[in-house]
């Protein structure tokens, strides 16, 4: 059973990106895992497999990942509070009162918070009052993948999301301490009571599991994009797309704007850019 | 053998009888636990770790701790361990199930837990330490139980077993080292990262192990008659200095990397520890008199240790002196180490820990267990070395 819907998932979203039945999406990755074959086969992209230490590996399949340009949330301040509201309703995400058991997926926190191995001394003003968005990076080399004894949480191969398995997490929160971004919650207890709104459409979790924000991924095999990208749809706050793909949207934003991922020094590879 | 077990002295069932008391009150603890979540617990979504796995990973060393008695015995011949050899051994059973105790009560779904086998994941050091674990609980029951009976029956012990007597040599070294690499490799966590973890480990598990055993042998000899020998005494103080200060000489290794190099990320944690972090103006602090009480335990038992009156002439300082470098090895190992990864946050937060009542009240139940299951084995120990001097 939790063996089907693993695999259900990841055939539904790399066909979903694959374009077949997914306008909305096709857009966002344009050709889709196709591109960067070819653009490896013309030999624009890195000709090593391996670039080594001191980049990334040549483009492989789709990874998607996510440009915050958070100048646009500054010009707008309740952007970034509906993009919340919005992950929160479509993930039935419980609202427990208190720092110590509550469940996040995508928060605000202040820039020293986020890039506390960044230097905030005599910071411009707009840095230090803007509350950043903060969600799961969505590693290339993800270090709770590494740690989970059981797999419950797991790349999918056809888009670079890092995923649950909500069945088969034990609740041990290994990857809570792997993750060096604080991306994780783990449910100290039912949450279900402190569902404010119930969406039918996504699981609710039970208590004892890990759990963090996974891309929309389901709505993704919808040919939906994310709620929280949906849901600043014209502002051009959050653009999501495929990495790999020279020809989208978020490598367009990329290859003009100069980005800042959270302390990537560790060589975790986050898909996540921040432009500040 | 076992039956020994059942007979013994009033003092002996009301011993039992005390533990079995607290092992209820942790099973009372545990059910509330279990029916409503880890939610009793003080761990939060910052510090999500708390007891529970600080007291498994000190015990992983005390198990390992029984390494010192079984090398010396059968890789050098030092035959004044004989007697007391498996003593380190049923140590490392009652140690092992404390673990695998303390591992259950912090799994949110303990009923999934097979999951580990049933997806085996090489990547994960998880996985790598159930196998270790699981593997020298195996091999200590082994070659505990072959080789006393053997001893009761006054034959040589059957020469198979001595190829599980090597074995288990590799695996109480890999047991704390893998449980070393649980918090070792991971990015991110600077208190935790740092490439001395396994051998400070090791070398606080070769003083606390012993410790308990040289305090048991001061127990047995009151209670139950049963004398280790003076020559054996010495030599297990000599191995708990030499580690002790081992464990001492990293950890401030550890301090000269944090406070020379400069790094904020090196220091938190130590500052943390033994200062307290000032953040937003106040002053987190809470493990700091648990820390300095570690260091004067430490280097006072040192001190003592070091006087061959202590050593050799006075039990009872003697048993002070164990009883000291073993508290001060489990507020170093089984608090400050894991509570103080967890300081500061990714989000360079700090969230406190202070573990619960109900959290404790099963810490102590699974401890009671621990030596629950150490007293029935050492009492058959015992009765089958008295059956062979009458």
């Amino acid at each position: 059973m939790d063996k089907q819907r693993r695999n259900f998932l990841k055939i539904a979203s790399v066909t979903a990106l694959a374009g077949i039945g997914a306008p909305a999406l096709v857009r966002l990755t344009s050709t889709a895992a196709v591109a960067s074959e070819h653009v490896a086969a013309a030999g624009h992209a890195p000709a090593k497999e391996k670039a080594g230490a001191h980049g990334e590996a040549a483009p492989k399949g789709v990874r998607l990942g996510m440009v915050i340009d958070m100048r646009r949330f500054v010009e707008n301040p309740r952007l970034l509070n509906n993009a919340i509201a919005a992950c929160n309703l479509v993930h039935n995400i419980p609202q427990i009162d208190n720092s110590k058991s509550e469940i996040k997926w995508l928060w605000k926190a202040p820039f020293t918070s986020v890039f506390p191995e960044q230097s905030a001394y005599h910071a411009a003003g707009n840095v230090e009052n803007t509350s950043f968005a903060v969600l799961c990076n969505h590693c290339d080399d993800p270090p709770c993948v590494r740690a989970c004894p059981t797999q419950a949480t797991f790349k999918i191969p056809g888009n670079g999301i890092i995923a649950m398995d909500y069945h088969r997490c034990i609740g041990c929160r290994f990857c809570m301490a792997a993750c060096p971004y604080g991306a994780r919650s783990f449910n100290w207890e039912d949450p279900r009571p402190y569902i404010k709104k119930y969406n039918p459409d996504f699981p609710t979790r039970m208590r004892g599991v890990v759990e963090k924000c996974n891309f929309c991924g389901e709505r993704l095999a919808l040919g939906q994009e994310p709620a929280c990208v949906e849901a600043c749809k014209g502002t051009g706050a959050m653009v999501f797309g495929d990495l790999n793909d020279p020809k989208s949207e978020i490598r367009r934003l990329l290859d003009k704007e100069f980005t800042i991922q959270r302390n990537a020094s560790l060589g975790t590879k986050p898909s996540v850019f921040y432009i500040v | 053998m076992i039956e020994k077990i059942l007979r013994g002295k009033p003092a002996y069932w009301m011993w039992l009888a005390f533990l079995g008391s607290f092992i209820a009150i942790g099973a009372a603890c545990y059910a509330r636990q279990y029916l409503f979540g880890l939610g009793l617990t003080g761990m939060s979504r910052d510090v999500s770790w708390g007891l529970y796995i600080s007291q498994f990973t000190f015990l992983v060393g005390v198990a390992a701790g029984g390494v010192m008695l079984v090398l010396p015995y059968y890789v050098h011949n030092y035959k004044v361990f004989g007697k007391i050899t498996i003593l380190g051994e049923f140590l490392a059973i009652a140690a092992i199930v404390m673990c695998m105790l303390f591992i259950m009560a912090d799994l949110g779904q303990p009923l999934r837990a097979v999951n580990v086998i049933l997806h085996p994941t090489p990547h994960s050091m998880l996985f790598w330490d159930m196998c270790v674990l699981i593997g020298y609980l195996s091999l200590n029951i082994l070659c505990g139980w072959v080789i006393l009976t053997a001893e009761r029956k006054g034959v040589h012990p059957p020469r198979w077993i001595y190829f599980f007597v090597y074995l288990s040599i590799p695996f109480a070294v890999s047991i704390h080292t893998v449980t070393a690499m649980l918090y070792c490799g991971l990015p991110g966590r600077h208190f935790w990262l740092s490439a001395i973890i396994a051998p400070r480990f090791l070398a606080s598990a070769f003083a606390a192990g012993p410790a308990l055993i040289v305090i048991a042998c001061l127990v047995l000899k009151r209670v139950a008659n049963f004398d280790a020998g003076k020559q054996a005494m010495d030599k297990l103080v000599t191995i708990i200095m030499y580690a002790a200060m081992l464990n001492t000489f990293f950890v401030l290794l550890e301090v000269f990397v944090g406070y020379y190099s400069n790094i904020p990320g090196h220091k938190h944690s130590i500052e943390y520890l033994f200062f307290g972090l000032e953040h937003h103006g106040h002053v987190y602090n809470n493990l700091v008199p648990f820390m300095w009480t570690s260091v004067v335990l430490n280097f006072s038992a040192l001190g003592l240790f070091s006087l061959p009156y202590v050593r050799r002439k006075n039990e009872f300082l003697l048993g002070l002196s164990c009883v000291m470098i073993f508290l001060a090895l489990w507020i170093d190992k089984g608090l400050g180490f894991v509570f103080a990864g967890f300081v500061p946050s990714p989000l360079h937060e700090i969230v406190e820990y202070i573990p619960t009542l109900n959290e404790l009240g099963i810490t102590i139940g699974v401890w009671a267990t621990g030596f629950f299951i150490l007293t029935v084995l050492y009492k058959i120990v015992v009765g089958v070395e008295h059956e062979i001097e009458s």
